[in-house]
């Protein structure tokens, strides 16, 4: 009796070495290598998008190099943004994000982000095919230069997997374009390249519906607005914060640097931290013939002021953004312009 | 006749870099990070371009009063020598400045000074730094000659043990140019 009680401990024991280990539910699973299988569109479509995806639309979006945008959320069903830190949503496990872009009518590739159950963000990119039938996972090291007719110099990059972390763990949450700010009905009419297409959601519209939850009341009865003393610095205010406030924040590893253009909408007065940081304020980076009075932002001065020479140059040494763009957003610099010489030089 | 001097001083710089660089170690038994740190920045050639050279009796030598300070703020290089046949990079006569098709680079003041140096960083900038070759992780491109894709073979562990040692060194206050664009992109932009 003792020895068939040992034999069939041993047939256990071996049983279990030979079968395969059991995933952990918090498992991280591989992304899937085609875009129809992240849950973007109903089944057999590339083009109907399921309708418990919800689209939105920031009000200060990110410069692609004109690129025209389409973007989307899904939450679980039950799930809700916990937006009691009003600067950085929590948002639940299995949230996934996409992000379309196309260049003369022509979708060249389809962004996805989505919170695992483990809790940690990964990050993918989809490539179009060119009659649009399939879009397939790139690699992780990113493909430069897919030739694209439409596109700034007729090519077009994807981003790697460091490229994507470069720019989404700048922030304390990697979900960009998705906040109190870019969500608000108060939206700015100057913010460059802003698209708002039907059924969009918004705060308000968020919270109705539930999904959204613990918003201080005050953003919803007074909806979140950049404090400036005139609409072209509300404007250059809002289009520094959605191009370049992930990295340059005062949370983040370029925190060291002590310039912030992201905005908070929790603290009071937020525009005059990201104003102190930059107006009049020297520049740790000096591009090659700057004037004397080369600052951050120099008052009334356009060719002095580093942010907007280096958001108006595309050489590798000292574009900014470093990553993502190869055209120059002249309607930004423009804007630029006119908050710089309106600024008094006192 | 002062050109020839220059170029023999460069070719001196770099000859004894490399002299420098196989002379034996102390093998010492590592106690902590900021020792194992100091081992690696001596065996991996940091004080070849990031610590200027000068001209010694006994010929050029790191200048060791200056450790790991980059290239120095009052050493103004002109424009670049043009390239030309099969010469394509430049040195300048400190071991800090160089020229090439990417422009022109400066090395990295990599002492605690907390305005000029890496004093505000964290163990965590820096291993992104090396990791991605990117200027804090997610800035322009770290230019040659830093061998980028032979320090990322280091461990994380190597990298934060080179940050430790890097935060004991005396802090220098050098604010090290900024780099240049290549002379033909210099000129569209102007």
């Amino acid at each position: 009796m003792k020895r068939a009680f040992l034999q069939c401990l041993l047939k256990l024991a071996l049983l279990g070495a030979l079968l395969p280990p059991v995933a952990r539910a918090d498992e991280p699973r591989a992304l899937p290598q085609h875009l129809r299988d992240t849950g973007l569109y109903v089944a057999d479509s590339l083009s109907q998008v399921s309708p418990d995806v919800l689209p939105f639309s920031p009000q200060y979006p990110l410069w692609s190099d004109g690129a025209a945008k389409r973007r989307w959320i899904w939450l679980p069903p039950g799930t809700h943004i916990d937006a009691a830190q009003a600067d950085a949503w929590e948002f639940p496990r299995g949230t996934k994000l996409w992000k379309e872009f196309a260049h003369g009518g022509r979708v060249l590739e389809t962004r996805f982000i989505e919170r695992g159950a483990d809790g940690a963000w990964r990050f993918a990119s989809y490539m179009w095919n060119a009659d649009g039938s399939d879009a397939v996972l790139a690699p992780a090291s990113g493909t430069r230069e897919v030739a694209a007719p439409h596109a700034p110099g007729g090519r077009y990059s994807f981003p790697s997997q460091d490229d994507c972390r470069a720019c989404h763990e700048g922030a304390p949450v990697p979900v960009l374009g998705f906040s109190a700010l870019q969500l608000s009905p108060d939206r700015d009419p100057l913010a460059p390249h802003a698209e708002r297409a039907a059924g969009t959601v918004d705060l308000k519209s968020l919270s109705e519906r539930g999904l959204l939850r613990n918003l201080p009341p005050e953003l919803l009865s007074r909806p979140p607005r950049i404090a400036a003393s005139t609409p072209a610095e509300r404007a250059a205010l809002g289009y520094l914060h959605g191009n370049c406030g992930n990295c340059h924040n005062d949370e983040g590893p370029l925190a060291v640097l002590e310039m912030t253009l992201a905005q908070r909408v929790a603290a009071p007065s937020p525009g005059n931290a990201v104003l102190r940081s930059i107006v009049g304020v020297e520049s740790q980076f000096r591009p090659d013939g700057a004037p004397a009075d080369a600052a951050r932002i120099a008052p009334g001065h356009l060719a002095a002021s580093v942010i907007a020479v280096r958001m108006n140059s595309r050489d590798p040494l000292q574009q900014m953004p470093p990553l993502g763009t190869q055209a120059v957003d002249a309607e930004a610099v423009a804007l630029l312009a006119r908050w710089i010489e309106g600024l008094s030089k006192n | 006749m002062k050109s020839l001097k220059f170029l023999f001083l460069i070719a001196a710089v770099v000859a004894a870099s490399f002299a420098r660089a196989a002379e034996p170690v102390a093998n010492t038994a590592v106690s902590d990070a900021a020792t194992r740190g100091k081992y690696l920045v001596s065996t991996a050639g940091c004080h070849d371009c990031h610590t200027p050279w000068h001209m010694t009796d006994q010929g050029p030598r790191p200048d060791m009063s200056r450790a790991l300070s980059g290239h120095p703020e009052n050493f103004e290089m002109p424009p670049a020598p043009a390239p030309t046949g099969p010469w394509v990079t430049s040195v300048g006569a400190t071991n800090t400045a160089y020229a090439g098709g990417w422009g022109v680079s400066f090395t990295a003041n990599l002492t605690p000074d907390r305005e000029t140096g890496l004093g505000k960083w964290t163990a965590r900038t820096f291993i992104d730094t090396i990791r991605t070759g990117r200027h804090l992780g997610r800035g322009r491109e770290v230019l040659p000659p830093m061998p980028i894709a032979v320090y990322q073979n280091f461990t994380d562990e190597d990298l934060t043990a080179i940050f430790a040692y890097l935060q004991t060194i005396p802090a220098v206050k050098n604010k090290v140019p900024s780099p240049r664009p290549p002379a033909a992109a210099a000129t569209a932009q102007r």
